[in-house]
């Protein structure tokens, strides 16, 4: 497969606590193409965030191999981004809107006048060209999330991965975040792992929709979202069509809750 | 309006010195005890005391050796400050024994350090200021890039910055308000080793200067030199908030929008 950009096979990680080994993710495996927009979902406390911060190259796994682009990921790679959920305590409070995008561009190869750009046109794609000079601290929620994305975009990743990143902000705000995300996807074609445990933003975002179990973790269902790429808050989320999927994901949930499927042996 | 509520925040602040001053002055104006001069004749005192070449010989090299042992200090305190407080086994080794010498008095070193390199000489007094400096200054630095919140250095991992820039932009900057809580700390000891550190030797500097005026009986120009003393702590600190103001506005416009929500 040459287009495969991201692998994730026989995912694995054990915690050791004091009071034994805990398994939080027991066998993940799945592939993600180039300028695909996947969502994960699971019921809360299946390992979502462990799972991102093991692709992430933040955490090791206990076993199991992550591909990006064709190399193992051992450490954070070069070219992916993150958008955490808590953006107040992810983007620098003493550095302005603008040096917040700036900082991770100081160390690539490039003159100031092309960083200046990049910076720019990542403040523009997501609507807050005025506010550079600005603090983060002096901004909305729904405002400083846009800055984490702003800065992600700058980045230029080959892929980028986003944990929860809306769970904290108020409904409206969150629509339109929603169709930023769509339109970074649509627009500049950009490659992008979303993790919610919300089940319709799921399948609204996604052009496909990964289903976790419970812990120990494995891939429950796999879903492909055949919705229009173009889509809109109102007309998309009545179409029938969208009911069926999302009440699709939602049992798959459900049972995943209650613990009914059955872990398919490798 | 907003006139007249400056006005009156600016009488509240002078006021008490004010009328302390006034008290001084009154009380005083009678005595007749060698011990207790009157405010008028210390202030008489002043211009025969402090004159160009005693500021040259006693404030200035008194205010040098603070300032490179402060300054030393500093150095040495955030630089080591951030080596241990970026590694847990390096603090579980270190951290008692730290905790025990910060609390040794600081005024005991100095004849230690007089054993080594004798009082006089700048040398024991640059040394006394920084060691005195040094423990407010190092352990809440360690709080500081202890207490980093994990989602920025999570952050600067992901975006794989570089060993200096993570240092400077994160790790510095994120522990600077506890930084400053302990510069600001070090800055009055700092000030109190300057004197003690003259007292012993009593060559040249202002605490030198004070115990010779009280030598030789001189009690009003000894007056004068506590006085001094008072001044200047007074501005020293007076110019560590000007510059805090400054470096941690980000900080205090932080605070305030954490309130506000």
């Amino acid at each position: 497969m040459p287009d495969t950009l991201l692998e994730v096979h026989q995912l694995k990680k054990v915690y050791e606590t004091a009071s034994g080994p805990v398994e939080a993710i027991g066998d993940i495996s799945f592939d993600m193409r180039q300028g695909e927009l996947v969502c994960i979902v699971g019921p809360s406390g299946c390992g979502k965030t462990t799972l991102l911060k093991c692709i992430a190259g933040l955490l090791k796994p206990t076993a199991g191999t992550i591909r990006l682009a064709d190399r193992p990921v051992t450490g954070p790679p070069e070219s992916m981004a993150l958008v955490f959920q808590e953006y107040g305590r992810s983007l620098y409070p003493w550095l302005t809107v603008r040096g917040n995008v700036e900082l991770p561009l100081r160390h690539q190869k490039m003159d100031a006048a092309q960083r200046s750009r990049l910076v720019d046109d990542a403040l523009e794609a997501v609507g807050l060209e005025h506010a550079g000079r600005s603090y983060p601290w002096q901004l909305s929620g729904g405002m400083q999330q846009r800055v984490a994305i702003a800065r992600a975009v700058a980045y230029h990743p080959e892929v980028l991965i986003m944990d929860e990143p809306f769970a904290a902000v108020d409904a409206q705000t969150r629509a339109d975040l929603e169709d930023l995300v769509r339109a970074l996807h649509i627009e500049r074609g950009m490659s992008i792992l979303f993790v919610t445990h919300d089940i319709d933003e799921s399948v609204y975002l996604g052009e496909r929709v990964i289903v976790l179990s419970t812990s120990p973790t494995w891939v429950q269902d796999d879903i492909a979202i055949d919705l229009a790429p173009e889509r809109d808050q109102i007309t998309t989320r009545a179409l029938p069509r969208f009911t069926e999927l999302r009440t699709h994901v939602y049992e798959q949930i459900q049972r995943a809750k209650r613990g009914e499927a059955v872990r398919p042996q490798a | 309006m907003r006139l007249t509520s400056i006005g009156r925040q600016l009488l509240m602040t002078i006021a008490l010195p004010v009328i302390l001053l006034a008290l001084w002055w009154v009380v005083s104006a009678d005595n007749t005890s060698p011990f207790w001069p009157s405010l008028q004749k210390i202030l008489q005192a002043f211009p025969d005391t402090w004159t160009s070449d005693r500021v040259m010989e006693d404030i200035v090299p008194s205010l040098a050796r603070l300032a490179l042992g402060y300054a030393l200090a500093l150095l040495v305190g955030v630089g080591l400050g951030t080596v241990i407080g970026l590694s847990r086994p390096v603090r579980a080794f270190l951290e008692p024994a730290l905790e025990f010498l910060r609390a040794i008095p600081p005024p005991v070193i100095i004849p230690v350090i007089a054993l080594f390199v004798g009082y006089s000489g700048w040398t024991s007094k640059i040394i006394a200021i920084a060691l005195g400096c040094l423990w407010p200054i190092l352990l809440n630095t360690v709080e500081g890039v202890r207490g980093l919140d994990e989602v920025l250095v999570d952050t600067a991992r992901s975006y794989r910055f570089r060993r200096p820039t993570y240092l400077y932009q994160v790790v510095l900057r994120g522990s600077s308000p506890q930084v400053a809580t302990g510069a600001r700390q070090a800055l009055s000891i700092g000030v109190i080793m300057m004197v003690i550190s003259e007292l012993f030797a009593a060559d040249n500097g202002l605490g030198a200067a004070i115990v010779q005026a009280q030598r030789a009986f001189a009690i009003p120009e000894m007056w004068t030199g506590i006085i001094l003393l008072g001044v200047i702590g007074f501005l020293l600190s007076l110019i560590f908030r000007l510059a805090e103001w400054r470096a941690l506005a980000w900080y205090r416009g932080l605070r305030r929008s954490e309130r506000g929500t």
